[in-house]
């Protein structure tokens, strides 16, 4: 591929200031259903902040308020430049995964010879060397998920809202991309809001976990993990925090969706 | 295989029937009669075939060229939509003996009318299912180019168009068949060459065989074109043949 060789200077995952991420008492309604509620919730810079509620808790509402897709109807959102990644993985069906990663770039105007440029010498560091010329049909889904992790990450952007990235994996395949994700965030560090349903991959990734209560979505619990990294299921103080945050959701009432 | 003994199945019992006496053979040829004409005449019908085909080359690149045109700026401008997209619709209800005598008053009796008939009743199926696919790309994709920075334009280029672009193909597929149609129609209505023009003159002299057989280029013609366009989707638009793997 003559674009990997006519990359002499592989131009870094552009790295973007730190900033944060700030809801003050954030309401947001659609129609007669108020999807979250009186809801604060501050993300320091370089901080990574899971939030964990059942089914509906307006998780990806949440999402959207902090990446402007949404307004507040009440409160104040605050944030640094956001992408972010959605449940579904969403990447072009007739292009690339070498084209597909590096979209954002084009967005910005690079020509697809600086697109590719930037994009190919990360493919090896995050697992998809060789995969290059793959069209997502042919890329399983723990495979998707990480091209569309690396566009995420090539939008530039200091603050990164995960969807429930890993949701449509079987086990066996997320508890791999939830390691090959935490490598992923020590090489590149970011101000990550990682919104899931899975308590464990919340622990396993996060410094703080945030437990949300049934619709109308209001902060219930918050859990410092201390854990060292890298994190295990099995390590003692990753079981302690998982079953604190699984006690907070049961407190709400509903169960972890 | 199946297509063949098919076909086979079809032109024996068309033969039986013919023999049979089922029709007098000035209104139905048998396939033998008409196979003998397509020899015998062969000079003819290619140096014919050549007029049509190049008018219908010409009408689908110029219906292709309006279709799409139309699609995207309808699909951008949405007045325009509401406006003139019941007028699409009506051009459809214009019977073509209507107009192409107007087209060849305007246009004379050359190449242009038939180009402008062919692209008439072509640009139609082009532009409905480019327009349907350019307002069908999955939202949520256009929500995520919204967060990273897209807009309007690099939503078009980099979503919209090229989901929309099999569906212009498929347009295309369906407007070969109308074009070839389109064209015998355009060449009655006024011309002094062509498949159309031949079937036009053979009918009255008694030659039908030699219609039928024009009818059996044509035909032919039709399919390849199909064809053509078939393995331009497949070489050109290669990820809508790869099945998707959950």
């Amino acid at each position: 591929m003559e674009t990997q060789t006519a990359s002499p200077v592989a131009t870094p995952p552009t790295d973007p200031p730190a900033a944060g991420a700030r809801l003050e008492d954030v309401t947001r309604r659609y129609g007669a259903v108020t999807a979250v509620e009186h809801l604060s919730l501050a993300v320091a810079p370089g901080e990574v902040v899971a939030v964990v509620g059942p089914s509906g808790c307006g998780k990806s509402t949440l999402l959207q308020l902090v990446c402007r897709l949404e307004a507040p109807d009440a409160g104040r959102v605050e944030a640094g430049p956001a992408a972010l990644m959605p449940q579904r993985d969403l990447l072009l069906p007739w292009a690339t995964a070498l084209d597909n990663a590096p979209l954002p770039l084009r967005l910005h105007g690079a020509s697809r010879r600086e697109a590719r440029a930037a994009a190919a010498p990360l493919f090896e560091t995050f697992g998809l060397g060789g995969f290059e010329r793959a069209r997502p049909a042919q890329l399983s889904g723990g495979m998707r998920q990480r091209v569309a992790f690396l566009r995420t990450l090539l939008a530039g952007k200091p603050v990164l809202c995960l969807d429930e990235p890993f949701a449509a994996l079987d086990a066996l395949a997320r508890s791999d991309m939830q390691a090959w994700l935490a490598g992923a965030l020590a090489r590149e560090p970011r101000t990550v809001l990682l919104v899931t349903h899975d308590v464990e991959e919340a622990v396993v990734l996060a410094d703080r976990v945030v437990v949300l209560s049934p619709r109308p979505g209001r902060v219930v619990a918050e859990i410092r993990v201390d854990a060292p990294r890298p994190r295990r299921a099995t390590d003692a103080a990753v079981v302690a925090c998982r079953a604190e945050a699984l006690a907070a959701l049961g407190r709400t009432g509903g169960a972890p969706a | 295989m199946i297509a063949a003994l098919l076909v086979l199945a079809l032109l024996g019992a068309w033969q039986l029937y013919a023999d049979a006496g089922g029709v007098d053979d000035l209104i139905l040829p048998s396939p033998t009669q008409i196979a003998t004409a397509l020899v015998d005449d062969r000079g003819l019908l290619w140096d014919n075939f050549l007029v049509t085909a190049s008018e219908v080359a010409l009408g689908i690149v110029a219906a292709l060229l309006v279709g799409l045109g139309c699609a995207v700026a309808l699909h951008l401008w949405r007045p325009l939509r509401r406006a003139t997209y019941p007028l699409l619709i009506a051009s459809q209800a214009i019977p073509i003996v209507i107009v192409a005598p107007l087209l060849v008053v305007w246009l004379g009796f050359g190449m242009a009318p038939k180009v402008a008939i062919i692209a008439l009743v072509c640009f139609f199926p082009v532009a409905v299912t480019t327009l349907d696919a350019l307002g069908r790309v999955d939202p949520d994709t256009l929500r995520l180019l919204r967060t990273l920075d897209a807009g309007r334009w690099s939503a078009f280029r980099f979503a919209e168009a090229p989901a929309a672009l099999p569906a212009a193909l498929s347009g295309a597929k369906i407007a070969v068949a109308v074009a070839v149609i389109g064209a015998v129609f355009a060449e009655y209505a006024g011309s002094s060459e062509g498949l159309g023009h031949l079937i036009l003159q053979a009918i009255p002299q008694l030659e039908t065989a030699r219609a039928w057989a024009a009818v059996v280029v044509l035909a032919a013609f039709a399919v390849a074109l199909f064809y053509a366009l078939d393995l331009m989707q497949r070489h050109l638009l290669p990820w809508t043949r790869t099945e998707r793997t959950p």
